[in-house]
Order: structure tokens, then C-alpha cells, then sequence
């Protein structure tokens, strides 16, 4: 384990768009002033915003957890909600469960959860129906350039 | 290309935030599936949608679009263009499809 030089946890209430992609911009510009190479910020990027908008659509409330070592940077997404019965259904393509309002603004395309993976350097999700998910995902620094 | 040029050759209507029209178009992306354009678009591109609430706000400051051009004469919800004006992103709009913004100012970038 290389040591940690940033960490930080950063909360999202479920279920309001008012302040959607807050946090992911919090992260980014964190990243970015933190020195962070511009390819790997783009995809923590992607993956902050995909992870945030799926707790704002699904969950009740959830955080976000970044952390970052001279390896890798960690997106981690936790939240309490309704989880996900079958998740190799959910990271198909196309699949979603996601409401008409929410289908209107655009989101909804299935895609969310494809994207954190392809750009994520590994991928680990675990959900218990009723409880809540966690989206745990690492980027590592050499790879991406 | 600078925006203001592409805004001046196309007669958009500038909707937001005048002061980003020197900015430098790199390319373009056209989408309404917000994840699309998440994962697509890149860093200058001038994105053309039909969406017109709020959250393509987010979208185009994490991406740093140049700009965002709405088309079929879509008009920004109210909550879009102060989110707009506070984060600095230009918003232009046209009467004219998607097919025929885009194909219009990729013949200028590209001539
Ligand atoms: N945190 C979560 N809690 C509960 N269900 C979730 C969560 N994240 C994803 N899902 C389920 O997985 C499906 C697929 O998610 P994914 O992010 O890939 O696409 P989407 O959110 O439906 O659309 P898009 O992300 O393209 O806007 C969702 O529709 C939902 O059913
Ligand atoms: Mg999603």
C-alpha cells in the first residue's frame, strides 16, 4: 500500500438535480490542482459524474470518496438505497431502470455504469438489495498517462 | 476557430454570457444523452443538444466545452442560464436541426 496524499469523502443527498455534478467538479479541480496528469483527471472525471448523478437518480443519499496516491487515484461511491438486484444486468449498455423525469434531462442511457468501467483501470461493485451500493473504482497513474 | 466567429457566420443567437465568445473552438459533439456526451465529447468542443435544463450546465464546465448550442430554437429553463452566467459557459441558440448546425460549422473548421 503507497501512501495516501489526498483524502476526502464528500456527501450527495439522493433524489434532487438542483446541485447535480457538484461534487464531480469539486474533484476534478481538486485533481487538477493536486498536479494530477490531464488524461487521468479526464476519467476520474467521467467516473465522479457517472457515480454522483446514479446516487442523485437512485440512491437516498450516498458520499464519495476520493482519495489519491502517487499510484493511483480511488473513486469510491457508497450510498444507502435500493441497490441492485442483478448488477452484471445493470453493466450492460442500455439497461436502466431510470424514471421518465429523469429519462427527460437526458440521463438514462444505460451508459453509466459502462463508462465508469472503461475508464476505470479496475472495477468492483457490490450491492445488497435494500440496503445501498458501493462502486469502488481505481485509476492508476503509470497506465493512463 | 473562435466562437464568435462560428456565432457571426450562423446568426446565433447569443443567449448567455457574451464574454466567452473570444473562446477557441477545438471541435464539436452532438448529444442529448448526457453519459454520451460525458464520455465522448472532449475538452473546446462547442456542443450542440436539445437539451435545455440545468445539468448541461455541469456537463459542459466538466467537460470545458467551448460553448453550448442549443438547436430547434430551444430555450433555456431560467435555472440554466444563471448557472450558466455563474460558471462563465456561453449558451447559443439557433432555429435551425442538429444535422444542419452541425454540418454548417464543421464545413467552416473544416473548409
Ligand atoms: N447507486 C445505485 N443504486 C441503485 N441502482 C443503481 C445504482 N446505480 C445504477 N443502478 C441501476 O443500474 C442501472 C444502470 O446504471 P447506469 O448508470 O449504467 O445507467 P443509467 O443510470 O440508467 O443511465 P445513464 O447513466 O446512461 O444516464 C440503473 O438504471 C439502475 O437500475
Ligand atoms: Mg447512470
Amino acid at each position: 500500500m503507497s501512501e495516501i496524499r489526498y483524502e476526502n469523502f464528500f456527501p450527495i443527498e439522493g433524489g434532487t438535480f438542483v446541485n447535480a455534478g457538484d461534487v464531480s467538479s469539486r474533484i476534478k479541480s481538486i485533481l487538477k490542482n493536486l498536479g494530477i496528469g490531464s488524461e487521468v483527471v479526464r476519467r476520474a472525471a467521467i467516473i465522479a459524474y457517472e457515480s454522483e448523478i446514479n446516487i442523485v437518480s437512485y440512491a437516498l443519499r450516498g458520499n464519495i470518496r476520493l482519495s489519491v496516491t502517487p499510484d493511483a487515484v480511488c473513486i469510491e461511491a457508497k450510498d444507502e438505497g435500493p441497490g441492485i438486484p442483478d448488477i452484471e444486468l445493470a453493466m450492460q449498455e442500455g439497461f436502466s431502470t431510470a424514471t421518465p423525469m429523469v429519462r427527460e434531462m437526458g440521463f438514462g442511457a444505460g451508459m453509466g455504469l459502462s463508462n465508469i468501467k472503461k475508464f476505470s483501470d479496475s472495477l468492483e461493485i457490490t450491492s445488497e438489495v435494500g440496503q445501498g451500493t458501493h462502486v469502488k473504482t481505481r485509476i492508476n497513474m503509470a497506465e493512463a498517462g | 476557430m473562435k466562437l464568435e466567429e462560428i456565432a457571426g457566420k450562423l446568426n446565433l443567437r447569443v443567449l448567455c454570457c457574451d464574454e466567452g465568445l473570444s473562446r477557441e473552438v477545438r471541435g464539436g459533439f452532438v448529444g442529448d444523452l448526457l453519459s454520451d456526451v460525458m464520455a465522448n465529447s472532449r475538452e473546446g468542443d462547442l456542443w450542440i443538444t436539445r437539451q435545455v435544463h440545468p445539468n448541461i450546465v455541469a456537463v459542459a464546465v466538466m467537460k470545458e466545452h467551448s460553448a453550448i448550442l442549443l438547436v430547434q430554437g430551444g430555450i433555456p429553463m431560467e435555472d440554466t442560464l444563471s448557472r450558466a452566467r455563474k460558471e462563465g459557459v456561453p449558451i447559443l441558440g439557433t432555429e435551425i436541426n442538429g444535422f444542419e448546425a452541425a454540418g454548417k460549422i464543421y464545413g467552416l473548421m473544416n473548409p
